[in-house]
């Protein structure tokens, strides 16, 4: 059990001089004992990287690794006394299920008994204690990560678990399982669990609080819903949500918005910025209006996918494409293709971001 | 009923006909020839007896074969017994990139490139205590090294020169099993605190497996069927402590012209090798594979 903390920058580089050349660029990261974090971003953001270096497995090119205020930065996994869990299956084939689980413990000299009792604890909780006599050459993916995942679970002193995408090689409807039993792990044990992924709805189904990460930077730190109300960047508003904000290039003069050669009136008491910005609205919070309507503009429908629980509406602002979530029961009648709707993209769930970070 | 059945077609038979002609010309046949060697006295090419399996019972008894088939095993089991644990230890020491990679796998493949016979000439020379090198060597340090005249010294040249010969086969297998290794396992082990030790044990030697149980095969059979480097270094010799079974086999289908007992000799001989490959094929895919009980419950 441990507060980690991160001040550091890597590179693979030897001599790194541009951005390009980090895969973490300078940044400052807390995760505090006990909490269930996420790290979220797409393939090749620096997230393994930085998993990598908080279990000891890569050393910092620049910086300090810090637990509790105890700098650990030259320190091997071992003496760090992390778990850590791998995309792909890694169990010892020649052992059985038991001795694979009891491996990590005897490695640190624990009692048999003690062994004993903790594998068949972590053997419970993932429905591995039926398999504990076989061998774990033979068996499925999905059940040699449930062996991984348990040997990442079963030292009961760990400083935290670290998960780099465990559950890429689970069918879904085991992920959604594991992903409950991860969960219920955590408020059973309290150890730090620190998740890895690129699947938004993992990252956010899992996590109290959630790192958005692109390109070596760390965008936003924070709980599922201010990520999804308020992101910090636009990368962030694009990459959450499904679709995601839609992002429209805007300049702004006197009391209007002008998009292309659409002027829009910004509504009364609608705080703004000057200049050229970007505007963010979600999907879910793009409304049918009067194009005639302060802060409404009009659009034209180009497609109405119905997917079941809403439709998806995709439509065409002065050259952008808009989307906007519906109710599937609207009144009177759905729009068609090629219909002129207006579109409330000014309203308090708007944003504005200029140098793709949020202004207002 | 069944009327949804596939037509039989006959005609298919052909499609394999140009690979049971191959097989008959290159295998079965040859081999025929020497089935029927191996019943008959051959006594003058027009003429010859049926013998039945007189020649196989005396090839049975010859003390002779019964001296070199000794040699033979006790040979093959010191060739893998020394090169599969010295081709591991190599191969585990072997860079795994870079530059010193490429260098090393060449160099190491370097002795793999040579010719039987153009290996046991080196030898032959090296071993000289007048002009070469590791004679004259011993010879200085006082160790009356000579391969020509002590059986002993004979048959550990013999031997020295197989490791040096096939122990980088060894080490090159091993080494490709290596890099077959994802990071993941040597990660996981660093995690879970393993010592070196047990990272060979659980994690090199497990995936290693497969190519192990091609090293072993592939060096059994060779070294079983070794000829040429103890025929050009000894001549078999001396007397009889490196004569192995493909000599002992040349010496009488070549020098005796005993064709039939040479011919039920090879049938043995043939035998004994397809049989230890599958005792061996066998044990080494059931080692580790069967289901161990646990220590504890």
């Amino acid at each position: 059990m441990a507060r980690i903390e991160l001040r550091l920058a890597h590179s693979y580089l030897p001599n790194p001089q541009r951005d390009e050349d980090y895969a973490l660029l300078p940044l400052e990261l807390a995760f505090e004992d006990g909490g269930a974090y996420s790290l979220l971003g797409p393939s090749g953001c620096g997230k393994t990287t930085l998993l990598n270096i908080m279990s000891g497995l890569v050393t910092p090119s620049e910086g300090v690794v810090l637990f509790d205020g105890r700098d650990v930065t030259a320190h091997t996994p071992q003496m760090r006394n992390i778990a850590q869990v791998f995309q792909f299956p890694v169990v010892y084939d020649t052992m059985t299920v038991y001795d694979n689980l009891a491996f990590p413990l005897r490695n640190r000299g624990m009692s048999s008994q003690n062994i004993q009792q903790r594998v068949h604890v972590v053997a419970e909780m993932l429905d591995l204690d039926k398999l504990l006599r076989r061998r774990a050459a033979g068996l499925s993916a999905d059940i040699q990560q449930k062996i991984s995942l348990g040997r990442g679970l079963v030292r009961p002193d760990v400083s935290a678990v670290l998960f780099d995408e465990p559950l890429t090689v689970i069918d879904p409807q085991l992920k959604w399982q594991l992903r409950r039993k991860l969960k219920e792990v955590h408020s059973e044990l309290g150890l730090t669990l620190i998740y890895v992924t690129h699947d938004q709805v993992e990252a956010l189904t899992f996590a109290d609080e959630v790192m958005v990460m692109s390109r070596g930077r760390v965008l936003q730190v924070g709980s599922p819903a201010s990520l999804f109300e308020e992101p910090a960047h636009t990368f962030v508003g694009h990459f959450i949500g499904s679709p995601g904000m839609n992002l429209l290039p805007v300049q702004i003069a006197g009391g209007s918005v002008s998009l292309g050669d659409i002027h829009i009136r910004i509504p009364a008491g609608m705080r703004t910025v000057q200049g050229a910005i970007t505007l963010g609205l979600r999907p879910e919070y793009t409304q049918l209006a009067n194009p005639d309507h302060i802060g409404a503009a009009p659009a034209e429908v180009r497609r109405v996918q119905d997917l079941g629980s809403h439709l998806l509406l995709t439509a065409e602002v002065s050259g952008q494409l808009v989307k906007a979530r519906l109710p599937r029961d609207l009144e009177p009648a759905a729009p068609e293709p090629g219909d002129i709707v207006g579109l409330q993209l000014l309203c308090e769930r708007t944003r504005f971001y200029q140098n793709e970070e949020l202004i207002t | 009923m069944n009327g949804y059945l596939k037509p039989v077609n006959n005609r298919a038979w052909w499609l394999i006909a140009p690979v049971c002609l191959c097989v008959a010309f290159s295998a079965v046949l040859p081999l025929m020839t020497v089935v029927n060697y191996s019943v008959q006295d051959v006594i003058s090419p027009t003429r010859s007896v049926f013998v039945g399996t007189e020649w196989f019972e005396e090839v049975m008894r010859d003390r002779d074969l019964h001296g070199a088939l000794g040699r033979q095993l006790l040979f093959s089991m010191s060739v893998l017994l020394i090169e599969i644990p010295l081709g591991i230890l190599l191969a585990l020491c072997m860079p795994s990139k870079g530059w010193k990679a490429s260098l090393v796998l060449v160099l190491v493949a370097l002795s793999l490139l040579i010719p039987w016979n153009v290996v046991a000439t080196i030898w032959q020379i090296f071993g000289r205590s007048d002009i070469g090198l590791l004679g004259r060597a011993l010879a200085n340090i006082g160790v009356n090294y000579n391969y020509a005249a002590n059986p002993t010294h004979a048959w550990f040249t013999v031997l020295l020169m197989d490791v040096w010969h096939w122990t980088p086969l060894v080490a090159l297998l091993v080494y490709a099993g290596l890099r077959a290794i994802p990071e993941a396992y040597y990660q996981a082990a660093r995690i879970d605190g393993a010592s070196r030790l047990d990272v060979f044990r659980f994690i090199q030697l497990p995936k290693l497996r497969g190519v192990l149980m091609i090293a072993v095969l592939l060096r059994f059979m060779d070294s079983f069927m070794i000829y040429t480097e103890p025929f050009v270094l000894t001549g078999g010799g001396p007397g009889a402590a490196t004569t192995f079974l493909s000599q002992y086999l040349t010496q009488k289908a070549v020098g005796q012209f005993d064709l039939g007992p040479a011919a039920a000799f090879s049938l043995i001989y043939f035998l004994i090798i397809l049989l230890f490959c599958f005792v061996l094929y066998n044990w080494m895919l059931r080692v580790g594979a069967q289901d161990t009980e646990p220590r504890h419950e």
